[in-house]
């Protein structure tokens, strides 16, 4: 079975992010970089499912500049066998080109599933995954918690919830794209030898301006905030019963949200 | 003409790793592990499948055949969340396997190497006896030889890795005769586990490392076939000097490690307490002293690592190693 994960980079959760002077972006210097969680959990399911459907392959792709193949070989040494970057050339993207370039990137491989996060952890736009499926014209599932590959390995079964503690069961048959939500499983961590060996791995390098076409970006950021500093909170003194009281005044007269 | 002193991605993808798994596997049970003086098994199997054991022994008999640094950064990583963990795996890594790997016979390396760099089993290096550490001139422990058959007697004390339930043996430095005016002739016997009269005791009771497994040896008349000498007669005091000083960057690393963990618990702490209407880091007095501890750190950090590089492009390191433990251990 050929199988595709695609990764993200993004700015560790731990990061301070300062925004650009003219408010474009956020500023790239010193951040450090980690694969988006949701990612992680699709690089596990896709080198699982490729340990219970030998023979198979898993191929990181990844979209960005050239750190992005730090996340590439971070794949490649959890188990993926092959990775391909795709370099970002410079080219203003959003969600739809990013899409677009994946899509033409992945159309001729033949992949019979790819495993995507259900969302980049950095913009949340939860767009590029379902757009790939729709420009690749295959089925998409997005907020994958459970992934059982079907005895014949060409379809699988896939448990999402929908809230209220409702769970959604569908089969879909390959080829196919997974979004993954927390919980799918736990991401192994690069061993040793994994990382000593990702270093021989194959990772092609293709040029996003290649694929990309006519394809222009549909929307632009015009304005980068970071939200407002959260202000102290209170902390209300004295007897349960004045406690309440005063708690239902401040929620009312001050918060306005009873 | 570049120096650099970043360093390579794969070194700092093994530091993620390590990190994450520390963080995400080996701090939510440390406290509970160090309070019930447990050895986890648990962990060393986990430890075992990221690869930690046998780091720099060649793939051929079973290791990951990467770098000194790559080494040391695992077991700073490991340090900086649990001593402890980070005993065991320093342990068996420069004690336990490395003695065997570097001064064993083909058959030895053979027989050994392959289950211990899996971390299937331990083993432990007995040197250090109630009166005798790296003092080998008093050590008491002897071994002679009849018969083609080493008898040993004696006892051993503070032998990480060596009681555990997946120990596979020790290797023991035992006084083998007498060289006359230079002293006792001193060489390293392989004893595995359940040999008849070789006992192995778990210690407790100890001030720290409280969940690495450390143990008393009694050999009672314990009978080994020639062939489990270490290397040649009386190499035994010259293998633990070498043995000790890889070692000591092990040592070098635990201590910057702990050194880490503790700077960046007092620095969180700092920002968090507040004494007379400010954060303490806010307190001159305090700010300097955080100061001071991140620049100690870094300086043992790039000396230790300096002396990685030295040792991985086979030149002298060991007054860097002096240096910097001097440091690292403050």
């Amino acid at each position: 079975m050929k199988i595709a994960v695609l990764l993200k980079q993004v700015p560790d959760t731990e990061t301070k992010i300062r925004v650009k002077g003219d408010a474009s972006g956020i500023e790239s210097d010193g951040i450090k970089y980690i694969i988006s969680p949701y990612d992680e959990f699709a690089i596990e399911e896709a080198i699982k499912t490729k340990e219970k459907s030998a023979p198979s392959e898993v191929i990181a792709v990844s979209l960005g500049p050239v750190r992005v193949v730090d996340a590439i070989r971070t794949a490649l040494a959890m188990g993926a066998d092959k990775g391909i970057h795709i370099d970002d050339c410079g080219l203003a993207m959003d969600s739809f080109v990013t899409a677009k370039v994946l899509a033409n990137a992945l159309k001729n491989e033949n992949f019979d599933l790819i495993f995507t996060g259900k969302q980049a952890i950095d913009d949340d736009a939860s767009q590029v995954s379902q757009m790939v499926a729709e420009f690749l014209n295959v089925p998409q599932l997005m907020l994958a918690e459970k992934f059982e590959l079907g005895a014949d390995k060409k379809s699988a079964t896939i448990e999402r919830s929908v809230g209220g503690g409702t769970k959604e069961v569908y089969t879909v048959e390959f080829p196919a794209v997974i979004g993954a939500e927390k919980g799918l499983n736990t991401p192994r961590y690069a061993s040793l030898p994994g990382i000593m060996k990702a270093k021989t791995k194959p990772v092609t390098t293709l040029k996003a301006s290649d694929l990309v076409g006519e394809t222009k970006p549909k929307t632009t950021n015009v304005n980068f905030r970071l939200p407002p500093e959260r202000a102290a909170g209170k902390v209300l003194q004295g007897e349960p019963e004045q406690l309440a009281q005063q708690l239902v005044k401040l929620l009312r007269e001050e918060a306005k949200v009873i | 003409m570049s120096l650099s002193y970043d360093l390579s991605s794969e070194h700092e993808m093994l530091r993620k790793s390590i990190r994450d798994f520390a963080e995400k596997e080996i701090k939510p049970v440390r406290q509970k592990l160090d309070e019930k003086e447990e050895f986890s098994y648990d962990l060393a199997k986990k430890m075992s499948e990221l690869g930690l054991f046998g780091i720099t022994m060649s793939p051929e008999y079973g290791g990951q055949g990467l770098d000194t640094l790559s080494y040391i950064i695992a077991v700073e990583e490991l340090a900086r969340v649990d001593g402890c963990q980070a005993a065991t795996v320093a342990a068996e890594n420069g004690l336990g396997i490395g003695p065997i790997y570097n001064f064993g016979t083909e058959e030895q390396k053979r027989k050994y190497l392959p289950s211990l760099c899996t971390g299937e089993k331990l083993w432990g290096f007995g040197l250090t006896e109630p009166n005798a550490g790296s003092d080998a001139g008093n050590s008491e422990t002897n071994a002679s030889l009849k018969n083609g058959q080493w008898t040993i007697n004696g006892s051993k004390i503070f032998i990480t890795n060596a009681a555990s339930k997946i120990t596979g043996g020790v290797t023991v430095q035992c006084v083998t005769g007498n060289k006359g005016d230079s002293g006792k002739e001193i060489s390293c016997i392989i004893v595995e586990a359940g040999t008849p009269g070789f006992t192995a005791k778990e210690m407790h009771h100890k001030m720290t490392w409280r969940s690495s497994n450390t143990a008393e040896l009694y050999f009672d008349n314990v009978q080994v076939p020639e062939a489990n000498l270490l290397g040649p007669r009386g190499n035994g005091y010259r293998q633990m000097l070498a043995t000790l000083d890889g070692g000591r960057l092990a040592i070098a690393a635990m201590g910057l490690g702990g050194a880490q963990g503790a700077y960046e618990a007092a620095l969180q702490y700092s920002h968090e307490r507040k004494t007379f209407g400010q954060a303490l880091n806010k307190h001159q007095v305090i700010a300097f002293k955080l100061a001071d501890m991140a620049m100690e750190i870094d300086l043992a950090r790039t000396y230790l690592y300096k002396a990685c590089w030295l040792k991985d492009q086979g030149r002298p390191f060991k007054k860097k190693r002096r240096l910097r433990n001097s440091i690292a251990l403050k």
